[in-house]
């Protein structure tokens, strides 16, 4: 059926299958690659998008359930000149190794630091369950300490 | 060079012919968006300039992550003297090199290789391509070329002070005849070589631009889902298609070889929707009965038989081990893992009956172009492969290649219409070419004064050559299995030394086959073989009643970059003064040439519960070209070694593999990561890996201060639900 979806700060009206996860929808009709695909079951974090803000693994989301006021953000959104926090500390530390999961990695680290902006180790432990196979977590978890005082920096200027 | 130079729109075009969409990121934005081009010129195979200085370095191997494509790019920039931040990089094709005369070596991209064994000829382009530049300035101004010289990409005249950058003499020294010798800076020269640069293919992580190989989107491409016979080996019987068709997208149902069906349709959601309505039909072949418990049964006989290869002998095991006074004996066992790279298998290609294009992730484009030339009925000059960026590789995309020949076969029903396959992490999981599955039983003998005289150690397992590379066998014997028990002889297998001298040594190898496919996982027969040593160095230690420190040491007298290596991380742990309820293992080895040992710092608390807080390594890979991305690496290794430490098992049920997705197969999430310190202390004079060593250390190194923490022996790999209460000791 026809539906409305906010991406990235743009409507588009498009025809979908309900039952369509919100990945396939992100990945195979709007070209928004950056999201990625790894396991399908909510495990790995790879497809996590932002609806209003929240964390979503939106490969078992169905397009269905996002309501046409809600706002998506993807990768692809995060900012429009790779300058969010989370971007910058990321390309400060050289965090990505191959780099499929971080689209992921850093849509989970941009969502705990908008709730949380000086999390600590634990709440760090708690929120960032994706699934890195290069291993990258040690400097997941330096950036986003990093990304954390880069807003510091930014609030107080 | 033997080869005609190849000017940049050539290089171009040849690409533009094979098909290669210069929207999908092959080429560097740069280079395209700004129209340069036209004039960039190709100085030699390794070196475009154009006239802005921006330099385009060309690397065979293939970035999956372990930072390839920056290293290899410092060894160019360092030799060119050119300026860093002009660097950009591609990809040529496999094809291309083919007709080049195989100007750019090997492709393949693994064993810890991409450096380590191109480093010579890298930075020779990369020296040569200086010397071209120089001459052709000094023949502009009619001056000695000796009286000329480089840096930051400017060639400058010493007497009169002239100067001139590389972009305004490019086209003069793409005319001119490469040098027939170079000579090659001195590492204490290095300015870009061996400093922490950044990576070059960071920015385009970090925005969702770069494009891997399920991103690719080309012009009226279809989607393919595939489902194959769950049972390696078996074969597709039937198959009813007939409710798939129908389903909204559908294009086609297409058998696959022998053993698969695939659905093509226009998006990959609805493939793989239509592909669970259709039905299928196997025949599960021999295998069908094959399970854990059938394996494990025959691993077990392995370890008593008779009959053995052997890969290092030294002194007289029988009367060592009859004259020890002490004997200690222990099994260890170590389980199939699947590499399990975060994107999907995965291979596009578009076939017509004169032209086979395929798009991949892979570790080898040479292999993957060869894999597609068996597939697609044409002579190898219509065949090219375009690679694209890895999500991981890890050893799965590194030859094997089974989802190419799939891609092709399935772009052969479709023709004229590019077609992506990719697999789900179902298919990935239970379609895997697994880490080997092996078992060992260790015998070691002491003498009154606790001094190990005699060690056995059999191996009763899988080979991976007998698998997938059998003509490398040596007289049926796979060497590859004793990784890191070899022998330092300056063979074959001296890269994988063994780091101790024992009087009376005996390793041997029962080769035991199993119908699930091994493969190259990353580390490959280092991962196992380094818990069998360490682990059960730990115990000869223990029941020597001496210092498993100073006991290594006293094995290791003749090795002495092995020795600092594992001082430094004792040093830095702070070794036998652990803090309160922490407690401390070491591991030592040498793998791909490098020298590497961790110290793992754990507790486990009353209830069995371990926590990881913190782990030191250090590693000696002779050349450090990127200290910063060896760090990337060591922590990487961490991550992957311990996952498959703790929860890494892949388990057989009628023949088929029980786990499949992340939910059974878990990865180390960041609150089980211990903190990673690392010791990059380079000894010079030699070029080691880096990707992988590290992996070999990480899991004996907790295994052993888990140990230390409870008393208790992990032999049986993974943790998983193994309990580890503290022994109750006597207080």
């Amino acid at each position: 059926m026809k539906r409305e979806l906010h991406v990235n700060g743009v409507k588009q009206s498009l025809e979908v299958d309900d039952s369509t996860p919100l990945l396939w929808v992100l990945r195979e009709q709007l070209g928004k690659t950056g999201t990625k695909y790894g396991c399908g079951i909510a495990q790995c974090g790879a497809c996590t998008v932002h609806i209003d803000g929240n964390p979503v693994r939106s490969c078992v989301y169905p397009v269905s359930a996002v309501q046409p006021t809600q706002k998506i953000t993807t990768i692809e959104g995060l900012s429009p000149d790779v300058s969010h926090p989370v971007q910058q500390a990321w390309l400060e530390l050289d965090t990505p190794q191959c780099g499929y999961c971080q689209s992921g990695m850093m849509m989970a680290a941009a969502a705990l630091l908008d709730k949380n902006p000086s999390p600590s180790d634990a709440d760090i432990d708690k929120a960032m369950t994706n699934i890195c196979r290069c291993g990258t977590l040690p400097r997941v978890r330096a950036g986003i300490h990093r990304a954390a005082e880069i807003i510091k920096s930014g609030a107080k200027s | 060079m033997k080869m005609p130079n190849l000017n940049r729109r050539e290089f171009l075009v040849s690409h533009a012919a094979a098909g290669v969409g210069l929207a999908v990121g092959v080429l560097p934005a740069s280079v395209a968006a700004t129209g340069v081009a036209e004039e960039t010129k190709e100085v030699n195979a390794w070196v475009v300039i154009a006239p802005d200085d921006t330099v385009t370095v060309r690397i065979a191997r293939s970035e999956m992550g372990q930072g390839t494509i920056t290293g290899l790019a410092q060894m160019v920039a360092e030799e060119l003297d050119c300026d860093w931040d002009k660097i950009r990089w591609e990809y040529p094709t496999p094809g291309t090199n083919a007709k080049r005369d195989r100007v750019w070596g090997s492709f393949s991209t693994g064993g810890s290789s991409g450096i380590r064994e191109s480093h010579d000829y890298v930075r020779k382009g990369g020296a040569a391509a200086r010397e071209m530049l120089i001459r052709a300035a000094a023949e502009q101004w009619q001056v000695p070329a000796s009286e000329c010289s480089s840096a930051q990409s400017v060639i400058t005249h010493k007497p009169s002070g002239k100067t001139v950058r590389y972009g305004e003499v490019a086209h003069i020294a793409a005319t001119l005849p490469a040098p027939e010798s170079v000579t090659l800076k001195d590492p204490s020269e290095w300015k870009i070589l061996g400093k922490p640069m950044p990576r070059l293919d960071t920015r385009e992580k970090l925005d969702g631009s770069q494009i891997y190989g399920t991103d690719l989107q080309l012009p009226n491409m279809l989607n393919a889902a595939i489902r194959q016979c769950p049972v390696q080996g078996g074969k597709l019987t039937a198959f009813d298609a007939d409710a798939a068709r129908k389903m909204p997208g559908v294009v086609d149902v297409v058998t696959v070889g022998d053993n698969a069906v695939a659905v093509v349709a226009q998006t990959w959601w609805q493939a793989k929707q239509a592909l669970a309505q259709v039905k299928t039909e196997w025949d599960n072949g021999p295998n069908a009965k094959v399970s854990s418990e059938s394996i494990n049964a025959m691993l077990d006989e392995g370890l008593g038989a008779d009959d053995a290869f052997v890969g290092n002998r030294k002194g007289d095991i029988t009367g060592g081990l009859a004259a020890a006074e002490t004997i200690v004996t222990a099994d260890y066992s170590y389980p199939f893992q699947n590499h399990a790279p975060m994107e999907p298998m995965n291979a596009t290609a578009l076939w017509t009956d004169l032209q086979c294009d395929v798009w991949c992730p892979t570790q080898d484009g040479e292999g993957t172009r060869r894999a597609a030339i068996e597939v697609a009925g044409l002579a190898p000059e219509q065949v090219d492969v375009h690679k694209l960026s890895l999500g991981g590789g890890f050893g799965r995309r590194a030859g094997f290649d089974d989802f190419t020949r799939q891609a092709v076969l399935i772009a052969k029903t479709q023709p004229g219409r590019p077609v992506k396959l990719m697999w789900s992490r179902e298919e990935d999981m239970m379609q895997g070419f697994y880490h080997p599955i092996t078992k060992a039983r260790l015998t070691g003998g002491l003498d009154a004064n606790g001094e190990l005289t005699s060690l056995h150690i059999r191996i009763s397992g899988q080979s991976i050559l007998a698998s997938v590379y059998p003509q490398a066998l040596q007289e049926g014997m796979d060497p590859v299995v004793f990784q890191c028990l070899a022998p330092n002889d300056g063979g074959q297998m001296a890269e994988h030394s063994i780091s101790y001298d024992v009087p009376n040594l005996l390793i041997d190898h029962a080769m035991r086959n199993t119908h699930l496919r091994p493969g190259w996982w990353r580390g490959v027969n280092v991962n196992q073989n380094v818990i069998y040593m360490e682990c059960f160095l730990d115990e000869l230690a223990a029941k020597a009643g001496r210092d498993p420190l100073e006991f290594r040491r006293s094995l290791m007298k003749n090795h002495p970059k092995s020795l600092a290596v594992l001082n430094a991380v004792a040093e830095r742990i702070g070794w036998g003064s652990p803090r309160d309820g922490r407690h401390h293992g070491l591991a030592v080895c040498k793998a791909f040439d490098s020298y590497v040992a961790a110290c793992a710092e754990v507790s486990v608390d009353a209830k069995g519960k371990l926590k990881m807080h913190r782990i030191v390594a250090a590693t000696d890979p002779g050349y450090a070209v990127n200290p910063q991305q060896i760090e990337a690496q060591v922590a990487g290794s961490f991550v992957y070694g311990l996952s498959a430490m703790m929860y890494g098992e892949c388990t057989v049920k009628d023949g088929a593999v029980v786990e499949q997705n992340f939910n059974s197969y878990p990865s180390l999430r960041l609150a089980d990561m211990p903190d990673v310190e690392t010791i990059v202390m380079p000894s010079g004079g030699f070029w080691g890996g880096v990707g992988e060593p590290t992996i070999a250390v990480a899991a004996p190194a907790v295994l052993n201060a888990i140990y230390a923490a409870t008393g208790q022996r992990i032999r049986q790999l993974p943790i998983k639900s193994q309990s580890l209460m503290p022994e109750q000791r006597a207080s």
